[in-house]
C-alpha cells in the first residue's frame, strides 16, 4: 500500500478506526451532556461518574446475579437512568432557580462522592469483565485486525446516537424538548408537564452514560477512576461542538476521536493534548462552538 | 346587559410578584362567556402580568382567580391549558428550533371543537404551504397569525391575546382584526390587551383600564366610543 506523509495507509486506517472507538464513547457521553445542558441548563459534572457507575453495575450484575452482557446492555442503562432521574427529582430540581454554578458544584460533588464510594468498596484497581462470547475474535480488514467487540462498540454507539438524534429532531416528543429548551414557561402554559419532561430527559441522558459504561466494561478496566479520566475530554468535545448542539456533539465526538488517533501516529506525545489544542483554537475562532448558535 | 350572561373568569383582589417586585395590587375583573374584553392601560400598568398570572406563568400570587369555577391559583401551570385557556403572548413565542408545522401542532389539543388545518388556513391564508419554514423566519405579522393559529387548533375556548397588533403594518392589523371578529362569532371568550384603540373597539364588548396593578375603570364599548376623553385621560394620550 502507498504511503501518506511517510505513513503506510494501512497504519493510518488502523488509527482512524481505533480513533473511532474512542470517538464512540466521546459521542455517547457528549450527546447526553449536550442535551442536559440544552434542556436543564445544568453542566453535568457527574456524567463521568454515571458512566463509571454503568460499568460497575454491569460488573456487579454479572458477578452477583450472573446476568450476562446482553441482558446487562438493556438492564444497566435503565438502572443507571432511574438513579439519574431520582437524583434530578431529589436534588437538581431545587437548583434550577439559582445560578448555574450551584448545579455544577452539586454534580461535581456527586461525582466525587460516587467515585469515593466505589473506591472505598472496590478499591482503585480495576475489575476485569470478559468480552461476550459472541463478540470474541478478530475481523480481518486487510489493513488491520479489528477485534469484533471493538467493531460492535462503534456500531452500537452510532445506532444509539443516531436514534437519539432522530427522536429529538423528527418526532413530536423531540419538538416538545426543543421548544422547552427555548421557552419552558410557554411550553408549560400550553399544557405540557415540563418538570416531568426534565426528569425524563435527565434520566435518559444518564442512561446513555450507563449504556456507554456497559460498552466500556469489556474494553477498559472497570475502575472507580474511569469516568473522571474521560469526562474532561468529553467536556472539551461538548465545548468544541457547541454547548447544547446535539448533532454537533455526535459529529465532534467521532471526529475528535479520529484526530486523536491520527495524532498518535504522527506525533504520539501530543495525542493526549490535541483535543484541548483544538478546543482553544475553536474557542478563539468560534466562541459558540462549531455547531453552536451564536447568542 | 352582559352581566346576565354566564361568568367564566373571575379575578378578585389578585396580587402577584416577579421575585421581590409586587406587580398586581388587587386586580378585580370578570369575563362572561362569549365576551371580548380588553385591558387598556399605560406601559407597566400590569396588563401582561395579569395574563401571565392567570396562566400561572407568574407563580407568586395571592387572591382569587377562578375559571368556570376552577381555582386557578391551586392549578399547576401545565394543567391550566386543559381548562380551555389559550395564551398568545406579546412576544408571540414562536420557536426558532421548530418549523412552522411543528410550531402549529406543538400545543396539545385540550378540548374538542378546535379548528382543523383547513379552517386555520382559511382564517390565515399566509400560513398555508409554509410548513417547512423555520418559525422565526416568518414576518412579524405571520408569526402573530401562527401564534394565534396554534392556540385555535387546541380547542381552547378562552383566549388571552396580548398586544396582537404591536409593531405590525396596517394591512396586517386589518387582517388580524377580521380574524378576531370571526373568532368572536364562533363564540370564543377573549381577553385582549391592546394599545391600538381603533383595533380594540372594533370587536370588544367591554374595556377595563389598569393602572399600577389595579383595575381603575370599566367601560362598555358604546361608552368608550362616545367618551374618548375619559379613556384618553387614563392613558395620558
Amino acid at each position: 500500500m502507498p504511503d501518506i506523509f511517510g505513513m503506510p495507509v494501512a497504519v493510518l486506517l488502523g488509527q482512524v478506526l481505533l480513533g473511532l472507538i474512542n470517538g464512540s464513547f466521546y459521542a455517547l457521553l457528549s450527546l447526553g451532556l449536550a442535551i442536559i445542558f440544552g434542556m436543564l441548563n445544568v453542566i453535568n459534572f457527574a456524567h463521568g461518574a454515571f458512566y463509571m457507575f454503568g460499568a460497575f453495575v454491569t460488573w456487579m450484575v454479572m458477578s452477583w446475579l450472573g446476568l450476562s452482557y446482553w441482558p446487562a446492555l438493556v438492564v444497566v442503562p435503565i438502572v443507571v437512568g432511574a438513579f439519574g432521574a431520582a437524583i434530578e427529582r431529589l436534588f437538581l430540581k431545587r437548583l434550577y432557580q439559582v445560578d448555574h454554578l450551584y448545579s455544577l458544584l452539586f454534580t461535581f460533588g456527586l461525582a466525587l462522592v460516587m467515585e469515593g464510594l466505589f473506591r472505598h468498596v472496590f478499591g482503585s484497581a480495576g475489575k476485569p469483565y470478559p468480552v461476550p462470547q459472541e463478540l470474541t475474535g478478530v475481523l480481518k480488514l486487510g489493513f488491520m485486525f479489528l477485534p469484533v467487540y471493538r467493531g460492535w462498540v462503534i456500531i452500537a454507539a452510532l445506532l444509539v446516537c443516531v436514534a437519539t438524534w432522530l427522536v429529538i429532531e423528527k418526532t413530536r416528543l423531540g419538538a416538545y424538548l426543543r421548544a422547552a429548551t427555548e421557552n419552558p414557561s410557554l411550553v408549560q402554559a400550553f399544557g405540557i408537564n415540563v418538570p416531568l419532561m426534565l426528569t425524563i430527559t435527565y434520566g435518559f441522558c444518564v442512561g446513555l452514560a450507563g449504556f456507554a459504561g456497559v460498552l466500556a466494561a469489556p474494553i477498559y478496566q472497570v475502575s472507580p477512576g474511569m469516568g473522571s479520566n474521560l469526562i474532561i475530554i468529553v467536556f472539551a468535545v461538548v465545548v468544541i461542538g457547541g454547548m447544547g448542539s446535539i448533532g454537533g456533539a455526535i459529529l465532534t465526538g467521532l471526529s475528535l476521536g479520529v484526530i486523536e488517533g491520527l495524532t498518535k501516529t504522527f506525533y504520539p506525545s501530543a495525542s493526549s493534548i490535541v483535543i484541548f489544542i483544538v478546543m482553544v483554537i475553536v474557542l478563539m475562532l468560534r466562541p459558540a462552538g462549531l455547531f453552536g448558535r451564536e447568542a | 346587559m352582559t352581566d346576565s350572561r354566564e361568568r367564566r373568569l373571575e379575578l378578585k383582589g389578585l396580587h402577584s410578584w416577579y421575585g421581590e417586585s409586587h406587580v398586581l395590587h388587587g386586580t378585580t375583573l370578570h369575563v362572561n362567556r362569549g365576551e371580548v374584553v380588553t385591558i387598556l392601560g399605560r406601559n407597566g400598568a400590569g396588563k401582561t402580568t395579569t395574563m401571565r398570572t392567570i396562566m400561572g406563568i407568574v407563580r407568586k400570587r395571592k387572591g382569587e382567580a377562578r375559571l368556570d369555577g376552577h381555582d386557578l391559583i391551586a392549578t399547576p401551570p401545565h394543567k391550566v391549558a386543559r381548562l380551555g385557556l389559550g395564551y398568545v403572548p406579546e412576544e408571540r413565542g414562536i420557536f426558532s428550533s421548530l418549523n412552522v408545522a411543528e410550531n402549529l401542532t406543538l400545543p396539545p389539543v385540550v378540548k374538542s371543537g378546535g379548528m382543523g388545518l383547513d379552517d386555520i388556513y382559511e382564517l390565515f391564508p399566509n400560513l398555508e404551504g409554509r410548513d417547512k419554514t423555520v418559525g422565526t423566519r416568518l414576518s412579524g405579522g405571520e408569526q402573530q397569525m401562527l401564534a394565534m393559529a396554534r392556540i385555535l387548533r387546541t380547542g381552547a375556548d378562552f383566549i388571552l391575546l396580548d398586544e396582537p397588533t404591536e409593531g405590525l403594518a396596517p394591512v396586517i392589523v386589518d387582517e388580524i382584526a377580521k380574524a378576531l371578529v370571526k373568532l368572536k362569532a364562533l363564540g370564543l371568550t377573549i381577553i385582549l390587551v391592546e394599545q391600538n384603540l381603533k383595533f380594540a373597539t372594533a370587536s370588544a364588548d367591554r374595556h377595563y383600564v389598569m393602572d399600577q396593578g389595579q383595575v381603575v375603570d370599566e367601560f362598555t364599548n358604546e361608552r368608550l366610543v362616545s367618551d374618548m376623553a375619559r379613556i384618553n385621560a387614563h392613558l395620558g394620550v
